[in-house]
């Protein structure tokens, strides 16, 4: 009975074909915007993770300057004190639960190789600088701590630097200049790409940072202190024993603020992951508010559908359909109308959210669960902005049913 | 205001019975209420044994499903649908399987008469074929009762007699009770008896043997 409504149905879809495609067309664009947005959604999500996880997971940074706050960014300080080496010192010596520790130093610098040049962001750090990034090196070796003390004049390069002056070469040995003082190039830092930000990872040179502060920036500062939380250690745990140290080494008083600023990466991180998954159900929501005028529109067609054919009701029911086969009739019509809807939908949504992740580099990634969702909540919609209709139709007084012209 | 007031028929299976009246004489409420598609408010209608006038719309529709055929004045067919299709309808209802639908369709439209016509829809028919295949809607289920609503209202005279002769051939050849309602008298000269229906109340009812004597 089921399956004889079905084909009933499917042959009064066929039969108004525009009118059918029509009907569609509300849901069909619901659905694809839904199955876009969120398919969309869920690559920028991925990408941004990805970012997020490559400037560092488990990470704090602390820099000089008060704490951003109420007050308004921090920085503002007419003498914003500098970090030191002594900052460094003391937390290397008191703080536990830190996997690395490390001192950098940046600046945007001309980098030169032959007759070619290249603005690269420069940073002095040490060894512990590739440990408590998580970054690697492809080929070459860090620096040695005696190179690290006496400021040597070596240096290792992004892959950017690197194709910029020997393309696919190897630099490994080879002199650069780096503002008016050289260094030998030791190593190759892997490829990390751009940041979300727009940012090329990968366009950096790394220097001892005796060797920067000497040589590039001119000065002893130190403008971040990297710090890796061990695999026991959540940075939220660590992080008030890294205020408690340098307050105690940079001898703040308890009643006066911390003059440096400590920002945790995981919380960024997951500050933004929790951004764009609001940013997605967002979208997805606005998407799903046409899903639900598409559904309306099912329900106007569906009820035109039954006032026009009152006359085909009522010889169903004068010679003999029970209510319940008008209404399944209808149902089954307004179901499968939908359905169809949703699946077209679906592959619109899939194609789309295909052009533009490719165009946005973002990852593509289709969700089994969201197009299942897609799919069943489209048959929803027929089913339950069918329903009036076909009960309308159902309920149908035969005798006047006939009559109707 | 009542439709019919009083109104005391019986009709016995076999008979080909029609029902004249001017209109708004109650005739065609007589007609929904033989056919089961209506229910009397006051009194009793007995169909097969059964009080059908106590029965919901549903038993009612199974009622009509198993054991009446109606034939309207506008032949009522499902546009866009062939003529098997349209004949095949009442037995989707009856949850006949697929195969034995379509014998039993082929069956009813080759007693009308249009065999070769079956896959036609109507609006490739002409108004007496559509009035046939009407016709083989109505009997393929092998009803007891055919109700047939002014089945010639909309034919020329030649179509008319053609009709007649049909209606009359399955009255006398499958026992099939028939009741149908008309304006003219020729036509209800076919049936066996003639209920006359004037402001509700039945007026006459003579068996055409009565007349003839």
């Amino acid at each position: 009975m089921i399956w004889e409504t079905v084909r009933l149905s499917l042959r009064s879809i066929r039969r108004n074909v525009l009118r059918s495609f029509l009907t569609l067309l509300g849901i069909v664009i619901g659905v694809a915007a839904v199955i876009a947005m969120l398919t969309i959604g869920s690559g920028t999500t991925e990408k941004v993770k990805a970012d997020i996880s490559k400037l560092g997971s488990n990470l704090l940074v602390v820099r000089a300057g008060r704490p951003a706050g109420p007050g308004g960014p921090g920085g503002l300080d007419q003498a914003v004190r500098p970090l030191a080496e002594k900052d460094v010192a003391a937390l290397v010596a008191h703080l536990s639960g830190a996997r690395a520790i490390s001192p950098a130093s940046q600046k945007q610098a001309r980098v030169i190789f032959g007759t070619e040049s290249l603005t690269s962001g420069v940073t002095g750090t040490d060894s512990a600088y590739l440990d408590a990034r998580d970054w690697k090196l492809v080929t070459g070796r860090p620096f040695s701590d005696s190179e690290t003390r006496a400021g040597a004049g070596v240096c290792l390069i992004g892959e950017t630097v690197r194709q910029q002056f020997f393309g696919a070469g190897d630099p490994e040995g080879e002199i650069i200049r780096v503002n008016r003082t050289s260094c030998k190039i030791i190593g190759l830092l892997e490829p990390k790409g751009y940041t979300g930000f727009g940012q090329d990872q990968d366009n950096v040179v790394l220097m001892p940072l005796h060797a920067y502060q000497r040589r590039i920036a001119g000065n002893r500062d130190i403008d971040n202190i990297y710090i890796a939380a061990d695999d026991r250690t959540p940075t939220t745990e660590l992080q008030p024993r890294v205020e408690d140290i340098l307050r105690d080494t940079r001898r703040i008083t308890p009643d006066r603020d911390s003059d440096f600023a400590i920002r945790d990466m995981t919380q960024i991180a997951d500050a933004m992951t929790s951004a764009t998954t609001t940013m997605t159900g967002m979208l997805g929501a606005v998407a799903g508010v046409s899903l639900l005028v598409g559904g309306i529109g099912i329900m106007n067609i569906m009820l035109v559908s039954v006032t026009e054919r009152t006359r085909e009701i009522g010889i169903r029911l004068a010679i003999g359909a029970h209510e319940k086969h008008i209404l399944i009739q209808f149902l089954v019509e307004a179901t499968v109308l939908s359905l169809f809807g949703g699946i077209i939908g679906i592959l619109i949504g899939l194609s789309l959210a295909g052009m533009a992740s490719m165009a946005l580099t973002i990852p593509f990634a289709p969700s089994p669960a969201v197009v299942l969702l897609a799919v069943g909540f489209s048959a929803l919609i027929g089913t339950v902005f069918g329903f009036f209709p076909a009960l309308r139709g159902a309920r149908l007084d035969p005798i006047d049913a006939l009559r109707h012209e | 205001m009542h439709a019919l007031v009083g109104v005391d028929l019986a009709i016995r299976r076999g008979e080909f019975v029609a029902i004249m009246g001017p209109s708004g004489s109650g005739k065609s409420t007589a007609m929904n209420i033989i056919g089961c598609l209506d229910t009397p408010t006051a009194g009793t209608y007995s169909f097969m044994g059964v009080d059908a006038g106590r029965l919901d719309r549903n038993r009612r529709a199974l009622l009509r499903n198993l054991y009446v055929g109606f034939v309207f004045q506008g032949y009522n067919l499902l546009p866009r649908t062939t003529a098997a299709e349209n004949v095949e309808l009442p037995l989707i209802y009856r949850g006949v399987a697929a195969r034995q639908r379509r014998d039993l369709a082929m069956q009813a439209l080759a007693e009308v008469g249009l065999v070769g016509r079956e896959h036609h829809t109507p609006a490739e028919l002409s108004g007496g074929q559509q009035q046939r295949v009407a016709i083989a809607r109505a009997i393929v289920t092998r009803p007891t009762l055919l109700v047939a609503d002014e089945p010639t209202g909309n034919l020329d005279t030649a179509r008319t007699h053609e009709i007649m002769e049909l209606l009359t051939r399955l009255n006398a050849e499958l026992g099939l009770s028939i009741v149908m309602v008309t304006h003219e008298a020729d036509v209800a000269d076919y049936a066996g008896r003639t209920i006359r229906f004037l402001d509700g109340h039945v007026a006459s009812d003579r068996l055409k043997s009565e007349e003839a004597a």
